[in-house]
């Protein structure tokens, strides 16, 4: 497949650019923190508690007079830390996994799909909150448990892709010269496999963010004072009848995340592949 | 099925009992005095003492008789008391709390999606599908939890329409049978509504991609070409072959929604199953978290067996084929 193509398929569709263009001002948010805040996220200004929206802080401070467009800022390296480090795992995982069955077959795919199968069965939020209650909440063991609990739909994807992939011409020619299963595996077919595997795991970011942002809320997830999304909306939940705005301000910020990578993700969906288009 | 069942308490029971620290820790952090003995002695009588694989023989010899053992918690009460509580009238019960709102939501789901999805399938790129579209996106990016907490502010705080949380109203139990059922139904609207918002959105998007496929067969072309109603096929020839990846889509993200529970049943304060597995979830009540995942993996294996009814209620090939 061309590039050019790729890029002037996603070029002139206005909703993944708009995608693309919401990831990179979050980037850049994220690396610039330390510039762009007005305020430190962890100075506490008790003359400053739970002041409105106005001249000094911008969208107004929280409980403890932190301001809360600063922790906002410093909230976004949360969420992408969280969200690519989860997606990372998961993607590893499935990869590993999903072409091992599509691969081999026979018993080594069917244990892997049962086992799959078994994972799909788990509500996976429960699971994730159990471990979590269980190994303490840190950002890291966020990381890695969502990324555990997440990696069946890229092993299914990965084990379809190898399925018709292997049947193919290029591979008998691999297997005639000699190549051993594993150089088959992964500089033959993987590289094959993996636009779909890529696009997943754009969305994918999306979704480790919407669960990071829910652990937090329920405080299983990043702890204060370090500010996430997540944990800044518990305390809007515990002022909800005097301070909107620490309700809808975070909020805003995870809709706005997670919107961008489910664009870009739809976006790079159809670019690549135009059979998905409808 | 029986083989994935046990698969599913196996990963359980050895993530919930190999984790670090125990629910004896727990009990005893608060208190100074203990001795080791004493909380040997408390290990002992919840059998945390044996080794895990004996402990998971005991535990699966109850489950078949459907004992799911005692909660660790201080009222000691059986499990199946307190999901399923003979005592509380039906519909109090935790189980049924936690199945109402989630039955209630996809029916929710299924009443706006299906039209939605039809209707932009059958009008492409009209403006309301644009209008759609943006809501699906936005719906798939809304965290539930926010939205529960902005409908809070509105609804309860702002306006005081709705009542906040619980599921009933103090003055319940003296109110008149019409008025209960008013009362309890004011008390659902937020949370049914919220639970379902983004399924919505997902549906409606599923549904319109596999309606605009199911246009594109070659028996559309032959329905129209006999001079069917355009009404005839689309809703008898490409809806009927619609449905089907949608049953599937359906029963995969059921677990989700059950999972969801735990998180729309804490913020509205709704004593259902979501709220009983944060409590068990926060104080290790083993008993208690096992017997609710292996509840909720019986849900989920009993909608893929429905799913499996419905594809042979929906499609007629698949009933001749398997008999």
């Amino acid at each position: 497949m061309q590039i050019k193509t790729v890029t002037d398929r996603f070029s002139k569709n206005r909703l993944a650019i708009a995608g693309l263009a919401i990831v990179t001002v979050l980037f850049i948010i994220a690396l610039c923190a330390p510039f762009i805040a007005p305020y430190d996220y962890k100075t506490i200004n008790v003359r400053a508690i739970l002041m409105p929206p106005g001249k000094a802080h911008l969208l107004g401070t929280d409980d403890l007079g932190r301001d809360l467009l600063s922790r906002i800022i410093w909230g976004s390296r949360i969420s992408l830390a969280v969200g690519f480090v989860a997606v990372g795992i998961s993607t590893v995982i499935g990869i590993v996994l999903g072409s091992l069955a599509g691969y081999y077959g026979r018993w080594i795919d069917s244990t892997i799909m049962r086992f799959v199968d078994m994972m799909l069965c788990f509500p996976s939020f429960f699971l994730i909150l159990t471990v979590i209650a269980f190994v303490g909440p840190s950002i890291w063991n966020i990381m890695i448990i969502i990324g555990l609990t997440s990696w069946m739909g890229v092993a299914r994807l990965v084990r379809a892709e190898f399925l018709s992939l292997k049947e193919r011409e290029f591979v008998l020619s691999a297997v005639t010269s000699g190549a051993k299963d594993l150089r088959i595996i992964f500089v033959h077919i993987l590289p094959n496999a993996l636009t779909p595997v890529f696009v997943s795991a754009v969305l994918g970011v999306a979704a480790a963010v919407l669960v990071e942002g829910a652990l937090s809320f329920l405080g299983l997830g990043v702890q204060p004072p370090t500010p996430s999304w997540g944990n800044i909306l518990t305390s809007g939940k515990d002022n909800i009848e005097i301070a909107w705005w620490l309700s809808v301000f975070p909020g805003l910020a995870i809709l706005l995340t997670v919107l961008g990578y489910n664009l870009l993700g739809e976006g790079l969906r159809d670019a690549l592949d135009p059979k998905f288009k409808s | 099925m029986i083989p994935v069942l046990l698969g599913v308490t196996i990963i359980s029971f050895s993530i919930i009992h190999l984790a670090p620290g125990k629910p004896t820790d727990i009990m005893t952090e608060l208190n100074p005095k203990i001795t080791p003995e004493a909380r040997q002695r408390l290990e002992k009588y919840y059998g945390l003492d044996k080794p895990i694989l004996v402990q998971y023989g005991i535990w699966l010899k109850r489950i078949v008789r459907l004992d799911f053992g005692n909660s660790f918690s201080t009222d000691s009460r059986p499990v199946i008391d307190k999901i399923w509580d003979k005592n509380l009238p039906l519909l109090d019960r935790k189980l049924s709390i936690t199945l109402l709102i989630n039955i209630l939501s996809i029916s929710l789901i299924l009443l706006f999606a299906i039209p939605i999805g039809v209707y932009s399938s059958t009008h492409p790129y009209s403006f309301f599908d644009r209008v759609s579209t943006v809501f699906v996106f936005l719906g798939f990016a809304t965290p539930a939890f926010w939205l529960a907490l902005l409908l809070m502010m509105l609804f309860g705080v702002k306006l005081g329409w709705l009542p906040i949380s619980g599921l009933k109203s103090l003055n319940y139990s003296s109110l008149s049978a019409m008025m209960q059922v008013f009362d309890k139904a004011q008390h659902l609207i937020l949370p049914v509504f919220v639970s379902a918002f983004g399924g919505i959105a997902g549906m409606s998007r599923y549904m319109r991609s596999s309606m605009l496929e199911a246009l594109r067969n070659d028996y559309i072309i032959t329905a129209r070409a006999k001079g069917l109603s355009e009404t005839a096929v689309v809703y008898k020839h490409a809806l009927r072959n619609a449905l089907l990846p949608i049953i599937t889509i359906l029963c995969l993200s059921i677990p989700g929604l059950i999972g969801g529970s735990v998180i729309f049943e804490t913020i509205f304060g709704i004593p259902g199953m979501g709220q009983l597995s944060f409590q068990a979830i926060m104080t290790r009540d083993y008993p208690v978290i096992m017997g609710l995942l292996f509840i909720t993996a019986v849900l989920t294996l009993i909608a893929n067996l429905l799913a499996d009814v419905c594809y042979a209620f929906a499609d007629p090939r698949i009933r001749v084929n398997k008999g």
